[in-house]
Protein backbone atom coordinates (compact mmCIF):
# COMPACT_ATOMS: atom_id res chain seq x y z
CA UNK A 1 0.00 0.00 0.00
CA UNK A 2 1.24 3.46 -0.85
CA UNK A 3 0.26 5.99 1.85
CA UNK A 4 -1.76 9.00 0.80
CA UNK A 5 0.12 12.31 1.02
CA UNK A 6 -2.85 14.36 2.23
CA UNK A 7 -3.66 11.90 5.00
CA UNK A 8 -0.02 11.71 5.98
CA UNK A 9 0.28 15.50 6.19
CA UNK A 10 -2.84 15.73 8.32
CA UNK A 11 -1.85 13.00 10.79
CA UNK A 12 1.67 14.44 11.12
CA UNK A 13 0.06 17.67 12.30
CA UNK A 14 -2.42 15.83 14.54
CA UNK A 15 0.50 14.02 16.18
CA UNK A 16 2.02 17.39 17.07
CA UNK A 17 -1.36 18.62 18.33
CA UNK A 18 -1.77 15.64 20.64
CA UNK A 19 1.80 16.06 21.90
CA UNK A 20 0.87 19.58 23.05
CA UNK A 21 -1.88 18.12 25.24
CA UNK A 22 0.65 16.60 27.64
CA UNK A 23 2.23 19.93 28.64
CA UNK A 24 -1.36 21.22 28.55
CA UNK A 25 -2.24 18.74 31.28
CA UNK A 26 0.87 19.88 33.18
CA UNK A 27 -0.23 23.53 33.09
CA UNK A 28 -3.83 22.63 33.87
CA UNK A 29 -2.75 20.67 36.94
CA UNK A 30 0.10 23.05 37.81
CA UNK A 31 -2.27 25.95 38.31
CA UNK A 32 -4.52 23.87 40.57
CA UNK A 33 -1.86 23.01 43.15
CA UNK A 34 -0.16 25.23 45.71
CA UNK A 35 2.71 27.37 44.45
CA UNK A 36 5.33 25.12 46.03
CA UNK A 37 4.31 22.26 43.72
CA UNK A 38 3.78 23.90 40.34
CA UNK A 39 7.11 22.85 38.84
CA UNK A 40 6.61 19.33 40.13
CA UNK A 41 3.19 19.04 38.50
CA UNK A 42 4.46 20.32 35.17
CA UNK A 43 7.55 18.11 35.41
CA UNK A 44 5.43 15.01 36.06
CA UNK A 45 3.66 15.57 32.75
CA UNK A 46 6.95 16.02 30.94
CA UNK A 47 8.27 12.91 32.66
CA UNK A 48 5.20 11.02 31.42
CA UNK A 49 5.88 12.19 27.86
CA UNK A 50 9.52 11.12 28.07
CA UNK A 51 8.92 7.75 29.77
CA UNK A 52 6.15 6.73 27.38
CA UNK A 53 7.99 7.97 24.28
CA UNK A 54 10.90 5.62 24.97
CA UNK A 55 8.79 2.71 26.25
CA UNK A 56 6.52 2.97 23.20
CA UNK A 57 9.20 2.58 20.55
CA UNK A 58 11.01 -0.16 22.49
CA UNK A 59 8.04 -2.44 23.17
CA UNK A 60 4.86 -0.52 24.05
CA UNK A 61 3.72 -0.16 20.47
CA UNK A 62 4.30 -3.84 19.87
CA UNK A 63 2.29 -4.84 22.96
CA UNK A 64 -0.59 -2.61 21.91
CA UNK A 65 -0.59 -3.05 18.13
CA UNK A 66 1.48 -6.15 17.46
CA UNK A 67 -0.12 -9.37 16.12
CA UNK A 68 -2.85 -10.49 18.54
CA UNK A 69 -2.23 -13.15 21.19
CA UNK A 70 -5.47 -14.60 22.53
CA UNK A 71 -7.34 -11.28 22.28
CA UNK A 72 -5.39 -10.01 25.30
CA UNK A 73 -2.08 -8.52 24.18
CA UNK A 74 0.03 -7.86 21.11
CA UNK A 75 3.11 -9.97 20.44
CA UNK A 76 6.62 -8.58 20.51
CA UNK A 77 6.95 -8.78 16.74
CA UNK A 78 7.39 -5.01 16.45
CA UNK A 79 9.92 -4.79 19.28
CA UNK A 80 12.16 -1.76 18.75
CA UNK A 81 9.89 -0.88 15.81
CA UNK A 82 11.16 -3.86 13.82
CA UNK A 83 9.27 -4.01 10.52
CA UNK A 84 7.38 -0.77 11.18
CA UNK A 85 8.14 1.35 8.14
CA UNK A 86 6.97 3.90 5.58
CA UNK A 87 4.37 1.65 4.02
CA UNK A 88 0.83 1.41 5.32
CA UNK A 89 -2.84 1.79 4.54
CA UNK A 90 -3.57 5.50 4.11
CA UNK A 91 -0.70 6.64 6.32
CA UNK A 92 2.75 5.13 7.00
CA UNK A 93 2.80 2.59 9.84
CA UNK A 94 5.54 4.66 11.47
CA UNK A 95 3.25 7.68 11.58
CA UNK A 96 0.41 5.65 13.09
CA UNK A 97 2.90 4.50 15.71
CA UNK A 98 3.91 8.11 16.51
CA UNK A 99 0.31 9.33 16.62
CA UNK A 100 -0.62 6.56 19.06
CA UNK A 101 2.49 7.28 21.15
CA UNK A 102 1.12 10.72 22.02
CA UNK A 103 -2.14 9.17 23.24
CA UNK A 104 -0.23 6.86 25.57
CA UNK A 105 1.80 9.80 26.87
CA UNK A 106 -1.12 12.08 27.68
CA UNK A 107 -2.91 9.23 29.44
CA UNK A 108 -0.06 8.79 31.90
CA UNK A 109 0.04 12.57 32.40
CA UNK A 110 -3.67 12.63 33.31
CA UNK A 111 -3.17 10.07 36.08
CA UNK A 112 -0.73 12.38 37.92
CA UNK A 113 -3.83 14.10 39.34
CA UNK A 114 -4.00 11.37 41.98
CA UNK A 115 -0.52 11.93 43.37
CA UNK A 116 -0.27 15.71 43.19
CA UNK A 117 1.89 17.40 45.84
CA UNK A 118 3.09 14.16 47.47
CA UNK A 119 4.65 11.72 44.96
CA UNK A 120 8.32 10.84 44.91
CA UNK A 121 9.59 11.49 41.39
CA UNK A 122 11.62 8.28 41.30
CA UNK A 123 8.58 6.24 42.33
CA UNK A 124 6.47 7.94 39.68
CA UNK A 125 8.97 6.97 36.98
CA UNK A 126 8.80 3.30 37.99
CA UNK A 127 5.03 3.42 38.49
CA UNK A 128 4.57 5.13 35.13
CA UNK A 129 6.64 2.58 33.28
CA UNK A 130 4.69 -0.29 34.85
CA UNK A 131 1.34 1.43 34.38
CA UNK A 132 1.75 2.24 30.70
CA UNK A 133 2.98 -1.31 30.09
CA UNK A 134 0.41 -3.23 32.16
CA UNK A 135 -2.67 -1.02 31.96
CA UNK A 136 -2.47 1.22 28.90
CA UNK A 137 -0.90 -1.18 26.39
CA UNK A 138 -3.32 -4.09 27.01
CA UNK A 139 -6.36 -1.78 26.94
CA UNK A 140 -5.17 -0.15 23.73
CA UNK A 141 -4.72 -3.64 22.30
CA UNK A 142 -8.19 -4.79 23.38
CA UNK A 143 -9.93 -1.85 21.73
CA UNK A 144 -7.70 -0.75 18.84
CA UNK A 145 -5.11 -3.45 18.32
CA UNK A 146 -7.42 -6.32 17.38
CA UNK A 147 -8.05 -7.60 20.90
CA UNK A 148 -11.24 -9.03 22.41
CA UNK A 149 -13.16 -5.76 22.64
CA UNK A 150 -12.57 -4.98 18.98
CA UNK A 151 -13.54 -8.56 18.05
CA UNK A 152 -16.81 -8.34 19.96
CA UNK A 153 -17.73 -5.01 18.37
CA UNK A 154 -17.10 -2.65 21.29
CA UNK A 155 -16.27 0.78 19.87
CA UNK A 156 -14.03 3.59 21.03
CA UNK A 157 -13.32 6.19 18.39
CA UNK A 158 -10.50 8.12 20.05
CA UNK A 159 -9.95 6.87 23.56
CA UNK A 160 -12.94 7.02 25.90
CA UNK A 161 -11.99 3.59 27.19
CA UNK A 162 -8.29 3.54 26.41
CA UNK A 163 -7.43 7.03 27.63
CA UNK A 164 -10.16 8.44 29.88
CA UNK A 165 -11.52 5.41 31.69
CA UNK A 166 -8.04 3.98 32.17
CA UNK A 167 -6.52 7.22 33.50
CA UNK A 168 -9.59 8.27 35.50
CA UNK A 169 -10.28 5.00 37.28
CA UNK A 170 -6.57 4.32 37.57
CA UNK A 171 -6.23 7.69 39.32
CA UNK A 172 -8.92 6.70 41.81
CA UNK A 173 -7.06 3.49 42.70
CA UNK A 174 -3.73 5.32 42.88
CA UNK A 175 -5.18 7.99 45.18
CA UNK A 176 -6.49 5.30 47.53
CA UNK A 177 -3.04 3.72 47.75
CA UNK A 178 -0.97 6.88 48.19
CA UNK A 179 -3.37 8.48 50.69
CA UNK A 180 -4.42 12.06 51.32
CA UNK A 181 -2.17 15.08 51.25
CA UNK A 182 -1.08 16.27 54.69
CA UNK A 183 -3.72 18.69 55.89
CA UNK A 184 -6.35 17.66 53.34
CA UNK A 185 -9.75 18.61 54.74
CA UNK A 186 -8.15 20.58 57.59
CA UNK A 187 -7.08 23.72 55.79
CA UNK A 188 -7.71 25.10 52.35
CA UNK A 189 -5.63 24.04 49.37
CA UNK A 190 -6.85 26.64 46.94
CA UNK A 191 -5.53 26.63 43.36
CA UNK A 192 -2.68 29.12 43.31
CA UNK A 193 -2.70 30.16 39.66
CA UNK A 194 -6.02 29.99 37.85
CA UNK A 195 -4.80 31.57 34.57
CA UNK A 196 -2.29 28.72 34.16
CA UNK A 197 -5.10 26.22 34.56
CA UNK A 198 -7.18 28.07 31.98
CA UNK A 199 -4.21 28.16 29.61
CA UNK A 200 -3.61 24.44 30.08
CA UNK A 201 -7.30 23.76 29.50
CA UNK A 202 -7.24 25.88 26.34
CA UNK A 203 -4.26 23.90 25.03
CA UNK A 204 -6.16 20.69 25.79
CA UNK A 205 -9.23 21.85 23.86
CA UNK A 206 -6.97 22.85 20.95
CA UNK A 207 -4.99 19.62 21.03
CA UNK A 208 -8.20 17.61 21.22
CA UNK A 209 -8.95 18.48 17.61
CA UNK A 210 -5.88 16.46 16.69
CA UNK A 211 -6.87 13.77 19.16
CA UNK A 212 -10.40 13.22 17.83
CA UNK A 213 -10.27 14.41 14.22
CA UNK A 214 -6.94 12.63 13.77
CA UNK A 215 -8.55 9.41 14.98
CA UNK A 216 -10.29 9.22 11.60
CA UNK A 217 -6.70 8.47 10.43
CA UNK A 218 -7.50 10.35 7.24
CA UNK A 219 -8.22 13.89 6.07
CA UNK A 220 -11.86 13.17 5.26
CA UNK A 221 -15.45 13.92 6.18
CA UNK A 222 -15.30 11.74 9.27
CA UNK A 223 -12.43 13.87 10.59
CA UNK A 224 -14.49 17.00 9.92
CA UNK A 225 -17.44 15.53 11.81
CA UNK A 226 -15.16 14.57 14.71
CA UNK A 227 -13.75 18.09 14.92
CA UNK A 228 -17.22 19.67 14.95
CA UNK A 229 -18.73 17.34 17.55
CA UNK A 230 -15.61 17.72 19.69
CA UNK A 231 -15.96 21.48 19.76
CA UNK A 232 -19.71 21.20 20.34
CA UNK A 233 -19.43 18.83 23.29
CA UNK A 234 -16.69 20.94 24.86
CA UNK A 235 -18.90 24.02 24.57
CA UNK A 236 -21.98 22.23 25.95
CA UNK A 237 -19.96 20.82 28.85
CA UNK A 238 -18.60 24.28 29.65
CA UNK A 239 -22.08 25.80 29.78
CA UNK A 240 -23.59 22.91 31.77
CA UNK A 241 -20.93 23.03 34.49
CA UNK A 242 -21.16 26.81 34.55
CA UNK A 243 -24.93 26.61 35.06
CA UNK A 244 -24.67 23.95 37.79
CA UNK A 245 -22.05 25.91 39.71
CA UNK A 246 -23.97 29.16 39.23
CA UNK A 247 -27.03 27.68 40.92
CA UNK A 248 -24.84 26.65 43.84
CA UNK A 249 -22.82 29.87 44.07
CA UNK A 250 -20.60 31.64 41.56
CA UNK A 251 -19.78 30.35 38.06
CA UNK A 252 -16.03 29.92 38.50
CA UNK A 253 -13.66 29.88 35.54
CA UNK A 254 -12.15 26.64 36.86
CA UNK A 255 -15.64 25.17 36.76
CA UNK A 256 -16.06 26.30 33.17
CA UNK A 257 -12.78 24.79 32.01
CA UNK A 258 -13.49 21.61 33.98
CA UNK A 259 -16.80 21.42 32.12
CA UNK A 260 -14.92 21.78 28.84
CA UNK A 261 -12.69 18.83 29.71
CA UNK A 262 -15.72 16.84 30.87
CA UNK A 263 -17.41 17.42 27.51
CA UNK A 264 -14.21 16.61 25.62
CA UNK A 265 -13.62 13.39 27.55
CA UNK A 266 -17.16 12.21 26.93
CA UNK A 267 -17.22 12.99 23.21
CA UNK A 268 -13.90 11.22 22.59
CA UNK A 269 -15.24 7.67 22.21
CA UNK A 270 -18.28 8.81 20.24
CA UNK A 271 -16.76 11.45 17.95
CA UNK A 272 -16.86 9.24 14.83
CA UNK A 273 -20.41 7.99 15.32
CA UNK A 274 -22.67 10.84 16.36
CA UNK A 275 -23.93 14.13 14.94
CA UNK A 276 -23.58 17.64 16.43
CA UNK A 277 -27.01 17.52 18.09
CA UNK A 278 -26.05 14.31 19.87
CA UNK A 279 -22.83 16.08 20.87
CA UNK A 280 -24.76 18.86 22.61
CA UNK A 281 -26.54 16.28 24.77
CA UNK A 282 -23.44 14.19 25.45
CA UNK A 283 -21.41 17.27 26.40
CA UNK A 284 -24.09 18.87 28.58
CA UNK A 285 -24.86 15.65 30.46
CA UNK A 286 -21.15 15.07 30.96
CA UNK A 287 -20.69 18.55 32.41
CA UNK A 288 -23.42 17.89 34.99
CA UNK A 289 -22.39 14.30 35.74
CA UNK A 290 -18.75 15.20 36.30
CA UNK A 291 -19.69 18.22 38.42
CA UNK A 292 -21.74 16.04 40.76
CA UNK A 293 -19.05 13.33 40.73
CA UNK A 294 -16.60 15.97 41.95
CA UNK A 295 -18.96 17.05 44.74
CA UNK A 296 -19.46 13.41 45.71
CA UNK A 297 -15.69 12.95 45.92
CA UNK A 298 -15.33 15.99 48.14
CA UNK A 299 -18.14 14.84 50.41
CA UNK A 300 -16.48 11.46 50.80
CA UNK A 301 -13.25 13.35 51.58
CA UNK A 302 -11.38 11.41 48.89
CA UNK A 303 -8.15 13.14 47.90
CA UNK A 304 -8.05 12.28 44.22
CA UNK A 305 -6.58 15.71 44.14
CA UNK A 306 -7.18 17.21 40.72
CA UNK A 307 -10.21 15.17 39.69
CA UNK A 308 -8.99 12.93 36.91
CA UNK A 309 -11.56 10.43 38.18
CA UNK A 310 -14.50 12.83 38.40
CA UNK A 311 -13.81 14.40 35.01
CA UNK A 312 -12.01 11.83 32.83
CA UNK A 313 -13.18 8.66 34.56
CA UNK A 314 -16.85 9.53 34.87
CA UNK A 315 -16.95 11.45 31.57
CA UNK A 316 -15.25 8.55 29.78
CA UNK A 317 -17.78 6.03 31.06
CA UNK A 318 -20.67 8.28 30.10
CA UNK A 319 -19.29 8.92 26.60
CA UNK A 320 -18.54 5.25 25.99
CA UNK A 321 -22.13 4.34 26.89
CA UNK A 322 -23.59 7.41 25.14
CA UNK A 323 -22.07 6.20 21.87
CA UNK A 324 -24.55 3.30 22.07
CA UNK A 325 -27.41 5.73 22.64
CA UNK A 326 -26.78 8.53 20.14
CA UNK A 327 -24.93 6.82 17.28
CA UNK A 328 -26.29 7.80 13.86
CA UNK A 329 -25.73 5.25 11.10
CA UNK A 330 -25.07 7.90 8.44
CA UNK A 331 -21.87 8.97 10.20
CA UNK A 332 -20.02 5.90 11.42
CA UNK A 333 -22.31 3.11 10.23
CA UNK A 334 -23.60 2.38 13.76
CA UNK A 335 -27.18 2.80 14.94
CA UNK A 336 -27.75 3.65 18.57
CA UNK A 337 -30.72 3.44 20.90
CA UNK A 338 -32.38 6.56 19.50
CA UNK A 339 -32.25 4.91 16.06
CA UNK A 340 -34.06 1.91 17.55
CA UNK A 341 -31.17 -0.48 18.14
CA UNK A 342 -30.00 -1.48 21.61
CA UNK A 343 -27.30 -3.95 20.55
CA UNK A 344 -24.46 -1.38 20.51
CA UNK A 345 -25.53 0.07 23.86
CA UNK A 346 -25.19 -3.33 25.52
CA UNK A 347 -21.75 -3.81 23.96
CA UNK A 348 -20.61 -0.35 25.09
CA UNK A 349 -21.78 -1.02 28.65
CA UNK A 350 -19.76 -4.25 28.73
CA UNK A 351 -16.71 -2.41 27.40
CA UNK A 352 -17.00 0.39 29.95
CA UNK A 353 -17.46 -1.96 32.91
CA UNK A 354 -14.60 -4.23 31.86
CA UNK A 355 -12.26 -1.27 31.35
CA UNK A 356 -13.19 0.28 34.71
CA UNK A 357 -12.60 -3.01 36.52
CA UNK A 358 -9.30 -3.73 34.75
CA UNK A 359 -7.87 -0.22 35.10
CA UNK A 360 -8.86 0.07 38.76
CA UNK A 361 -7.67 -3.37 39.84
CA UNK A 362 -4.36 -3.43 38.00
CA UNK A 363 -3.49 0.16 38.91
CA UNK A 364 -4.22 -0.64 42.55
CA UNK A 365 -1.84 -3.62 42.43
CA UNK A 366 0.95 -1.71 40.68
CA UNK A 367 0.62 1.19 43.12
CA UNK A 368 0.70 -1.18 46.10
CA UNK A 369 3.78 -2.94 44.73
CA UNK A 370 5.67 0.33 44.18
CA UNK A 371 4.56 1.61 47.58
CA UNK A 372 5.78 -1.52 49.38
CA UNK A 373 9.12 -1.63 47.59
CA UNK A 374 10.22 1.99 47.27
CA UNK A 375 7.44 4.06 48.80
CA UNK A 376 5.20 6.31 46.76
CA UNK A 377 5.24 9.29 49.08
CA UNK A 378 7.86 11.86 49.92
CA UNK A 379 8.66 12.39 53.61
CA UNK A 380 6.46 14.68 55.67
CA UNK A 381 9.07 17.45 55.63
CA UNK A 382 9.56 17.22 51.87
CA UNK A 383 5.82 17.45 51.41
CA UNK A 384 5.70 20.49 53.68
CA UNK A 385 8.48 22.29 51.83
CA UNK A 386 6.91 21.33 48.52
CA UNK A 387 7.97 19.03 45.71
CA UNK A 388 9.52 21.83 43.62
CA UNK A 389 12.34 22.23 46.10
CA UNK A 390 12.44 18.70 47.51
CA UNK A 391 12.22 16.81 44.20
CA UNK A 392 13.72 19.25 41.72
CA UNK A 393 15.76 21.71 43.77
CA UNK A 394 13.91 24.56 42.10
CA UNK A 395 11.39 27.18 43.02
CA UNK A 396 9.09 29.34 40.90
CA UNK A 397 9.88 32.52 42.81
CA UNK A 398 13.36 33.89 43.30
CA UNK B 1 -1.60 50.54 72.70
CA UNK B 2 0.40 47.61 71.48
CA UNK B 3 1.12 46.18 68.09
CA UNK B 4 1.03 42.42 67.75
CA UNK B 5 3.21 40.94 65.02
CA UNK B 6 2.58 37.24 64.66
CA UNK B 7 4.47 35.01 62.24
CA UNK B 8 3.12 31.51 61.72
CA UNK B 9 2.41 28.71 59.23
CA UNK B 10 0.56 29.82 56.06
CA UNK B 11 -1.91 26.93 56.29
CA UNK B 12 -3.07 28.23 59.68
CA UNK B 13 -4.22 31.63 58.38
CA UNK B 14 -7.90 30.72 58.12
CA UNK B 15 -7.92 29.24 61.63
CA UNK B 16 -6.17 32.25 63.12
CA UNK B 17 -8.39 34.78 61.33
CA UNK B 18 -11.53 32.99 62.47
CA UNK B 19 -10.34 32.64 66.06
CA UNK B 20 -9.35 36.32 66.25
CA UNK B 21 -12.72 37.44 64.89
CA UNK B 22 -14.53 35.21 67.40
CA UNK B 23 -12.56 36.86 70.20
CA UNK B 24 -13.31 40.39 69.06
CA UNK B 25 -10.08 41.15 67.20
CA UNK B 26 -11.25 42.10 63.75
CA UNK B 27 -8.88 44.64 62.11
CA UNK B 28 -5.61 43.15 60.91
CA UNK B 29 -3.02 43.34 58.13
CA UNK B 30 -1.74 40.14 56.50
CA UNK B 31 1.49 39.64 54.55
CA UNK B 32 3.17 36.71 52.86
CA UNK B 33 6.69 36.52 54.20
CA UNK B 34 9.65 34.14 54.10
CA UNK B 35 12.12 33.69 56.85
CA UNK B 36 14.17 31.44 59.07
CA UNK B 37 14.18 30.67 62.75
CA UNK B 38 16.45 29.02 65.26
CA UNK B 39 16.17 25.66 63.50
CA UNK B 40 18.00 27.12 60.46
CA UNK B 41 15.21 26.07 58.15
CA UNK B 42 14.58 22.54 57.04
CA UNK B 43 17.27 20.03 56.12
CA UNK B 44 16.40 17.55 53.42
CA UNK B 45 18.48 14.42 53.05
CA UNK B 46 19.49 13.86 49.47
CA UNK B 47 21.41 10.65 48.83
CA UNK B 48 23.70 11.44 51.74
CA UNK B 49 24.01 15.05 50.67
CA UNK B 50 22.26 17.59 52.86
CA UNK B 51 20.10 20.16 51.18
CA UNK B 52 19.04 23.17 53.22
CA UNK B 53 15.87 25.10 52.67
CA UNK B 54 16.55 28.04 54.92
CA UNK B 55 13.85 30.52 53.94
CA UNK B 56 10.46 29.06 54.63
CA UNK B 57 7.20 30.72 53.55
CA UNK B 58 5.19 32.04 56.49
CA UNK B 59 2.30 34.40 57.12
CA UNK B 60 2.69 37.57 59.16
CA UNK B 61 -0.28 39.34 60.68
CA UNK B 62 -0.13 42.75 62.33
CA UNK B 63 -2.76 44.24 64.60
CA UNK B 64 -2.87 47.17 67.00
CA UNK B 65 -4.79 46.52 70.23
CA UNK B 66 -5.30 47.84 73.72
CA UNK B 67 -2.68 46.92 76.33
CA UNK B 68 -5.16 44.91 78.38
CA UNK B 69 -5.99 42.74 75.38
CA UNK B 70 -2.42 41.52 74.77
CA UNK B 71 -2.64 38.24 76.75
CA UNK B 72 -5.98 37.39 75.16
CA UNK B 73 -4.67 38.10 71.64
CA UNK B 74 -1.53 36.03 72.17
CA UNK B 75 -3.56 33.19 73.64
CA UNK B 76 -5.98 33.25 70.73
CA UNK B 77 -3.23 33.22 68.09
CA UNK B 78 -1.27 30.47 69.83
CA UNK B 79 -4.30 28.25 70.22
CA UNK B 80 -5.14 28.56 66.53
CA UNK B 81 -1.65 28.45 65.00
CA UNK B 82 0.12 25.84 67.12
CA UNK B 83 0.96 22.38 65.79
CA UNK B 84 3.57 21.57 68.41
CA UNK B 85 6.36 21.15 65.86
CA UNK B 86 9.37 23.29 64.99
CA UNK B 87 8.40 26.17 62.74
CA UNK B 88 5.14 27.16 64.43
CA UNK B 89 6.31 30.77 64.54
CA UNK B 90 6.66 33.78 66.82
CA UNK B 91 4.54 36.54 68.32
CA UNK B 92 6.05 39.95 69.05
CA UNK B 93 4.48 42.77 71.04
CA UNK B 94 5.62 46.29 70.20
CA UNK B 95 4.60 49.55 71.88
CA UNK B 96 2.60 51.93 69.67
CA UNK B 97 2.71 55.67 70.31
CA UNK B 98 -0.05 56.88 68.11
CA UNK B 99 -2.69 55.70 65.70
CA UNK B 100 -4.30 58.17 63.31
CA UNK B 101 -7.25 57.36 61.10
CA UNK B 102 -6.86 58.53 57.49
CA UNK B 103 -10.55 59.21 56.90
CA UNK B 104 -11.35 61.23 60.03
CA UNK B 105 -7.96 62.39 61.22
CA UNK B 106 -8.87 60.97 64.61
CA UNK B 107 -5.87 60.36 66.85
CA UNK B 108 -5.72 57.54 69.33
CA UNK B 109 -2.76 57.37 71.63
CA UNK B 110 -3.67 54.69 74.15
Amino acid sequence: MIPDSGNTAFILICTALVMLMTPGVGLFYGGLVRRKNLISMFALSFAALAIVSVQWILFGYSLAFGPDIGGLIGSLEYIGLRGVDFSGAGIPDLLFMAFQMMFAAVTLAIITSAVAERIKLSSFIIFGLLWTTLVYDPLAHWVWGGGWMAASGILDFAGGIVVHISAGWGALALALVIGKRAGFGQYSMEPHNIPLTLLGGALLWFGWFGFNAGSALAANGLAVNALIVTNTAAAAGTLAWMAASWINGKPSSIGMISGSIAGLGAITPAAGFIDPIGAVIIGAVSGLLCYYALLWRLNRSLDESLDAWAIHGVGGVWGTVALGIFAVSGIGGITGLIGGSSAQLALQAVGAVAAVAYAFAVTFMIAKAVDLTMGLRVTEEEEYVGLDISQHGESIYV
Amino acid sequence: MKKIEAIFRPEKLDDVKTALAENGFFPLTVSDVRGRGAQKGIQLQYRGKMMEVDLIPKIKIEMVIRDDDVPKAIGTIRAAARTGRYGDGRIFVIPVELSAMVRTGLFVSE
